[in-house]
């Protein structure tokens, strides 16, 4: 089950209050009059499937009934970020690699910190 | 003033009306309070519901002027005016639920509509598609855990909290005027599924119904 945060509500929320849409940032041929068949197929029927970072609408169904965006990683399975409709992502495939690098430093740097704070706490 | 047409759903006169729950009352039954009673159920039917769609400003200056009565300003929020009769809950970022005791709602939307004028909204009267449940007592808290999906704990959903979420196998607007009082807004198609689910959730904590 995933635990998804609704941009809208706020807050995570558990899955079966939300319905996946499928592939995001689909854009509408803008000339549908000159488009070629290729294409509109293409844009109709054609999603992409890829192992690693991908793009997807949801929609939070019982709640705000707001339609958003998840960055999930379909290998790992996990929402590497959440942005609203209208919003472009700030993690793709392309820059994936170099933000898990910066992430992974984040919590070395911050498991260390945490060592620290825990003998406070104690 | 729009020129929306509106109309008054209460007519003056005897006209018999039934609770959405009248039917399922007589069926399932009514337990009385007993010495180990730790949840008590009651419907409040006929309460005026209005939708409200528009932009937050708008709505919150019109609302003032009407009620005397703000919109919530963080989401999931539930404002209640002091008797605790009249309240606006957030549901989505445009959309608000206004919940006033029966027979005001039509007067409501009437003062509400000229006091936004020409302003881009919308207000539907939703009274008659939902119901108002009522659940009290110690063991309220521990039915909802048993229903709903959302994290009930006092220290996630304090007081001034509603939310929409998954009771069951239907959807339910759970909100929390007081400490000791949960309100469950339910769609009357779903009220004799939510009573029942309540019975023998409840059944435990030998709940009461009051009508």
């Amino acid at each position: 089950m995933f635990y998804i945060l609704c941009p809208y509500c706020g807050e995570h929320r558990e899955e079966e209050e939300f319905h996946p849409k499928g592939q995001a940032h689909i854009a509408r041929p803008e000339d549908p009059e000159n488009t070629s068949d290729d294409e509109w197929g293409d844009y109709l029927f054609f999603r992409d499937n890829p192992r690693g970072v991908h793009h997807e609408l949801w929609v939070h169904a019982v709640g705000c009934r707001k339609f958003f965006n998840i960055t999930r990683h379909t290998v790992t399975y996990e929402i590497l970020e959440v942005y609203k409709m209208g919003e472009q992502p700030s993690i793709t495939a392309e820059n994936y690699a170099a933000h898990q690098a910066a992430a992974s430093a984040d919590n070395e740097r911050n498991a260390s910190q945490g060592k620290h704070q825990q003998g406070v706490r104690a | 003033m729009s020129n929306a047409q509106q109309f008054d759903t209460r007519p003056q006169g005897e006209i018999p009306v039934e609770s959405p729950l009248a039917y399922s009352m007589q069926r399932s039954g009514t337990p009385k309070a007993k010495a180990g009673t730790k949840v008590t159920m009651r419907e409040r039917p006929f309460l005026g519901q209005l939708t409200l769609r528009g932009g937050a400003i708008v709505l919150d200056e019109a609302l003032r002027e009407v009620l005397g009565l703000g919109l919530p300003g963080e989401p999931l929020g539930l404002v209640q005016d002091k008797a605790g009769e009249r309240s606006i809950q957030w549901m989505s970022p445009d959309e608000w639920l206004l919940i006033v005791p029966g027979g005001e709602e039509f007067d409501v939307e009437r003062r509400l509509r000229e006091a936004l004028g020409d302003a881009h909204f919308a207000i539907s009267n939703v009274g008659g598609g939902q119901t108002v449940l009522e659940l009290e007592g110690e063991a309220a808290n521990e039915v909802l855990k048993k229903s709903v999906a959302y994290d009930v704990h006092p220290r996630h959903f304090p007081v001034g909290k509603g939310v929409t979420t998954v009771f069951a196998k239907a959807t339910v607007i759970l909100r929390r005027p007081s400490e000791e009082r949960w309100e469950l807004v339910v769609r009357r198609s779903f009220a004799d599924y939510t009573y029942r689910w309540l019975l023998d959730a409840g059944e435990e904590f030998d709940i009461a119904v009051e009508n």
